[in-house]
Formats: structure tokens, C-alpha cells, sequence
């Protein structure tokens, strides 16, 4: 078998070849294009992973539901905590699947560490696509990890008897903010990993960071119960606004403590600035 | 000339990795780096395949500046890193896929061109296999079949054949002639193997503690040297001082090197 240039048109050649730089400096609608064109196909590429071994998604979920079944049960009947007018249940559920999102994202940065010292990042990084898709493919393939626990932890809710709310728009609601709460984090992550380059220093980070990214949030009491100090941590902590707007969304009867355009507003800047940001450092990795 | 470095240089700290380079490569050549580990090889390559800023120096690759035109750069090369770059969580027809995505290979002509390298590389047969199930020369062939899905016009091999077991070794060496001799394009590769090099490739440089040594035909290294017959083991040994055996890199790089080996191996 002979490799072809298609009856002697060099066809992809003959784009490349000899373009000028002046017509590939991209028109706006092109470059947009283009970006989000490599992001689908990076978080393609994971989710084609995910597909071939599903098992991490089924033992990541082992933990929310020991927060779900032991923690929310016992705290439950010591009715300790005042969440108004949810039983406390109904209080947490979000908080735990906000926590699942953080917990799957976190160390979402490790893979490319992995990767790097496998050499497929070598690869990824030497192809045309843009950094920033690459770092928001990653974060969007961490979208779909997160909404695969969305769907573990929906159906242990509703065994539990939580009130949950089925609307179209709220379920709609409920898969962007997930999406974009797996984003923060996960691009945190790839930050951190671009920073420190190694597995052990960064597995000593993230295990760092998310007890009090966790506890530093209104995921399992309200913020209102805090001390002050506590109080001002939680409201720069994005957890906080992913699980305000979850909870506003997941619940019959939620309602969010900001609103929902505070929360989305924060978790869109944010993923706005740690893409940019990852996408700078993305190449660092590598040196 | 479709690649020209000058002064090419990659500092790490104190170290000098690559020391003013100065290469140039003719269109549609086989040009071999030759070197101990070490000795500034895949740092080069790192630098023309835009991975890498250099220190100093500068470098065009088919027409584009690696400083300011990396994206273009990219567009036109292929790069098989030394390491193991194929995906083995995916299968090698989904290795396939994603790169011609990632290459902006047209829908229509996507499906033509990863069917046609995987009959070219002798795939077809594994092709929905995932890729841990491999062998090392059917990931080399496989990580080769990627790189110049999009016909690049230079292709960057490192250590092609590191790890592999002679018979794999030769027949990446055919896919090597063959796609030079079926798609003109013009191969730089690296590596420690003097037969390698005396076979494959057209001219050689070598590259000793970061600085290239020497440049040219085998034939005329042979005769540089004032013995025609000889080997480029000698041709190397004069051009280095025999130190062949004592540059062989860092911890770092022994440590890669044998994982590499171990996983194609």
C-alpha cells in the first residue's frame, strides 16, 4: 500500500505548505472556531478513555454516597445544624455532589503529569491545536466525569427521599453548573501540576487543598453559622457558589442564599481566568 | 533549504544542552543527529518542533521563524517524540482519529487517509485493538502512521527505533525510505545507532556535549577521516575523542531511556 497525495494534489498539503503568515493570523470567527473545535475533540479523546475503562467512575462514587448514606443520615436525626426550611437531607445532597465535582476535578491535573511522562503530551503539545483548547478540553472532559456523579448521586438522592426538582430548565441548570464547577477545578488542578511537575509533590497539594476547599464552603452547613473569619474564606471559596446554585436548582424547594446570576457569573469569570492562565503554563510542563 | 537553524542554544541553569547549532537541511533529505544520550539531540528537537523556547539562536522550519510563527510551524511538521506518544487507553484507530481531528483533516478525506496508513503500516488487522495490547514496533509504527497523517513537510523522529528488537527495527527503517520516497518529506531523525545512521540517512551531524562536531555525507565523514572503509562507530570515536562511553547522559535520562525500553520492549 502506497501513501497517496490523492492523484498528486497534495490536499491537507496544500493548505500548509505554503500559506502566508498573513492568512493564517485567523479571522475572530475563525480562531473561535477553532478553539472550540480542538476543545470538543480533546474532551472527545477522554471521553473515548472513560468509555474503553469506565472503573473510576463507579469507585469515585463510592464516597458520596458514604457522605449521603452515613454522615447526612446520622446528622439528619441530630437536627444540629438550622438549614431552614429543608430538612437536612435535602440541605446536603447538593453540597455532596458539589463535593464529588470538587474530589473528581481536583486531581484532574495529575493526567497531565501522566502524560507528560508518557510522551502524549509531547505529542498533543507539537499539533496545531491552541493551548487554551487544549487546557479547556480537559476542563470539559472534567465536565463529563462530573456529571456522570451527577447522575450516581440524583439517584441516590431520590432513594433517600430528597425533594428533588425534575424540571427541564432546573436539570439543564443543575448540568452547566456542574460542568463549569468540574472546570474550576479541574483547571486549578492543571495549574498546580503545571506548577510543581511532579506526581508526589502534586498528590501533597491537592490532598491539601480539598479539606479545606470542602469544609471552607457552604456544602454541609450554612455559611450563616460560621465564625466571621470562616465566613469571608467561604465567600471567595467558588465551591461555595456551585453549591448555592446547585442547591437552588437541584431542590423542589431551593433557593439560592446569592442568586443564581452571582453564581454563575463567578464560576463563568473564574473558568474564564484559569483558562487563560492554565493556558499559559500548559507548555511549562514539558521543560 | 527547508530547515535552518542558527546558533540555535537551550540553556537549563548552568547547563548548556545545545550549544550554538547550526543546521541546515535540504528539502525532502533523510539528516541524521547522531550522539550519545546526552548530548543535546532531543533538546534540538524539542526546540524545532516549538515544545522548547530556545535561550538563543533562532530557527526557520519550512519557511516559518520557530520563535514567532510557532503555531504555523506546528501545522507543518510531524513529531514523533522518543517517548511513547500513542495513546494506550485508545485503540490505534481512535489514536488515528484524534490526530487527524487535531490536524483539521477534512471529513471526507479523514476516513481515506487513517485506512490507508493503517494498511501502510500493517495495522489494519489491530486496528480496534486498544493500543496496550500492542507491541513496541506496532506503537513505533503506529506513533509514525500519526505523525505524517497530515503530510507534514518535516518530520522529527526522535530515537525511532530505541527499545526495539532488530527485526522491528528494520522494518521501521523501510517505512522511513518509504514515506521520504512516496511523500518527498524531508526527515530529521535522531539517534545513537551508527548503522542506523549509515544506513538511513543522507547526511549526518554530530553532536558532542550540546555542539555539532561534524556534518556530512557518511561517505565523506568515512574519507574525512583518511579511512573510507571505516565505520561511523570510528568516524564518531575521532570526531568525539572516545568518550562515548562515558557521556551517557544523566540520571534524568537513563531513567527514560529504560522505560522506554521496558514498555516497548
Amino acid at each position: 500500500m502506497k501513501l497517496s497525495e490523492r492523484d498528486g494534489l497534495p490536499v491537507v498539503w496544500g493548505e500548509t505548505a505554503s500559506p502566508s503568515p498573513v492568512a493564517l493570523t485567523l479571522r475572530p470567527w475563525a480562531a473561535l472556531w477553532e478553539f472550540l473545535y480542538k476543545t470538543w475533540v480533546i474532551a472527545e479523546l477522554e471521553a473515548r478513555k472513560l468509555r474503553h475503562d469506565p472503573t473510576e467512575l463507579f469507585t469515585r462514587a463510592v464516597q458520596p454516597a458514604l457522605w449521603l448514606l452515613i454522615f447526612g443520615q446520622v446528622f439528619a436525626r441530630v437536627r444540629a445544624i438550622p438549614t431552614g426550611d429543608l430538612s437536612y437531607l435535602d440541605f446536603m445532597a447538593p453540597g455532596i455532589l458539589a463535593q464529588s465535582v470538587l474530589f473528581i476535578a481536583i486531581f484532574y491535573g495529575i493526567s497531565v503529569i501522566w502524560e507528560r511522562d508518557l510522551g502524549v503530551l509531547h505529542k498533543i503539545m507539537a499539533s496545531p491545536a491552541p493551548r487554551a483548547a487544549l487546557v479547556s478540553g480537559k476542563a470539559l472532559s472534567a465536565g463529563i466525569r462530573g456529571l456522570t456523579q451527577a447522575i450516581i448521586i440524583y439517584a441516590l438522592a431520590a432513594l433517600l427521599g430528597v425533594d428533588l426538582n425534575w424540571q427541564p430548565q432546573a436539570l439543564l441548570g443543575v448540568t452547566v453548573a456542574v460542568i463549569l464547577g468540574a472546570a474550576n477545578f479541574s483547571l486549578f488542578s492543571l495549574i498546580i501540576a503545571c506548577l510543581v511537575k511532579t506526581r508526589e509533590r502534586f498528590m501533597g497539594i491537592g490532598q491539601v487543598l480539598t479539606m479545606p476547599l470542602f469544609f471552607a464552603s457552604n456544602a454541609i452547613y450554612p455559611i450563616a453559622i460560621m465564625p466571621a473569619w470562616l465566613q469571608v474564606v467561604a465567600r471567595v471559596n467558588p465551591l461555595t457558589y456551585i453549591v448555592d446554585a446547585l442547591r437552588a436548582l437541584m431542590l423542589s424547594g431551593g433557593a439560592p442564599a446569592f442568586s443564581l446570576g452571582v453564581d454563575f457569573a463567578v464560576m463563568s469569570v473564574t473558568t474564564l481566568v484559569l483558562v487563560i492562565i492554565a493556558a499559559r503554563l500548559y507548555p511549562r510542563v514539558i521543560v | 533549504m527547508i530547515l535552518q537553524t542558527q546558533n540555535l542554544t537551550r540553556r537549563y541553569g548552568n547547563l548548556v544542552a545545545v550549544d550554538h547549532l547550526n543546521l541546515n537541511l535540504h528539502e525532502g533529505e533523510v539528516f541524521g543527529l547522531l550522539g550519545p544520550n546526552g548530548a543535546g539531540k532531543s533538546t534540538s528537537l524539542k526546540m524545532l518542533t516549538t515544545l522548547l523556547p530556545p535561550s538563543e539562536g533562532s530557527a526557520v522550519v519550512a519557511g516559518f521563524d520557530i520563535r514567532h510563527q510557532a503555531a504555523q510551524v506546528r501545522r507543518v511538521i510531524g513529531y514523533v517524540p522518543q517517548l511513547i506518544s500513542a495513546d494506550g487507553a485508545l485503540s490505534g484507530y481512535e489514536n488515528l482519529l484524534i490526530a487527524a481531528k487535531l490536524y483539521n483533516i477534512p471529513r471526507a478525506e479523514r476516513e481515506r487517509r487513517i485506512t490507508e496508513a493503517l494498511e501502510f503500516m500493517g495495522l489494519h488487522e489491530v486496528a480496534h485493538r486498544l493500543v496496550r495490547e500492542y507491541s513496541g514496533g506496532m506503537i513505533r509504527r503506529l506513533e509514525i502512521a500519526q505523525a505524517i497523517l497530515h503530510r507534514p513537510r518535516v518530520l522529527f523522529l526522535d530515537e525511532p527505533t530505541v527499545g526495539l528488537d532488530p527485526v522491528a527495527r528494520h522494518l521501521v527503517w523501510d517505512y522511513i525510505r518509504q514515506i521520504r520516497q512516496n511523500l518527498g518529506t524531508t526527515i530529521l531523525l535522531t539517534t545513537h545507532l551508527m548503522d542506523e545512521a549509515d544506513l538511513l540517512c543522507d547526511r549526518v551531524g554530530i553532536m558532542h556535549l550540546g555542539r555539532l562536531v561534524a556534518c556530512d555525507t557518511p561517505q565523506a565523514l568515512k574519507v574525512t577521516i583518511g579511512k573510507p572503509d571505516a565505520t561511523l562507530d570510528e568516524v564518531f570515536i575521532h570526531f568525539t575523542g572516545n568518550q562515548l562511553q562515558n557521556a551517557t547522559g544523566g540520571y534524568r535520562e537513563t531513567v527514560r531511556t529504560r522505560r522506554v525500553a521496558r514498555r516497548l520492549g
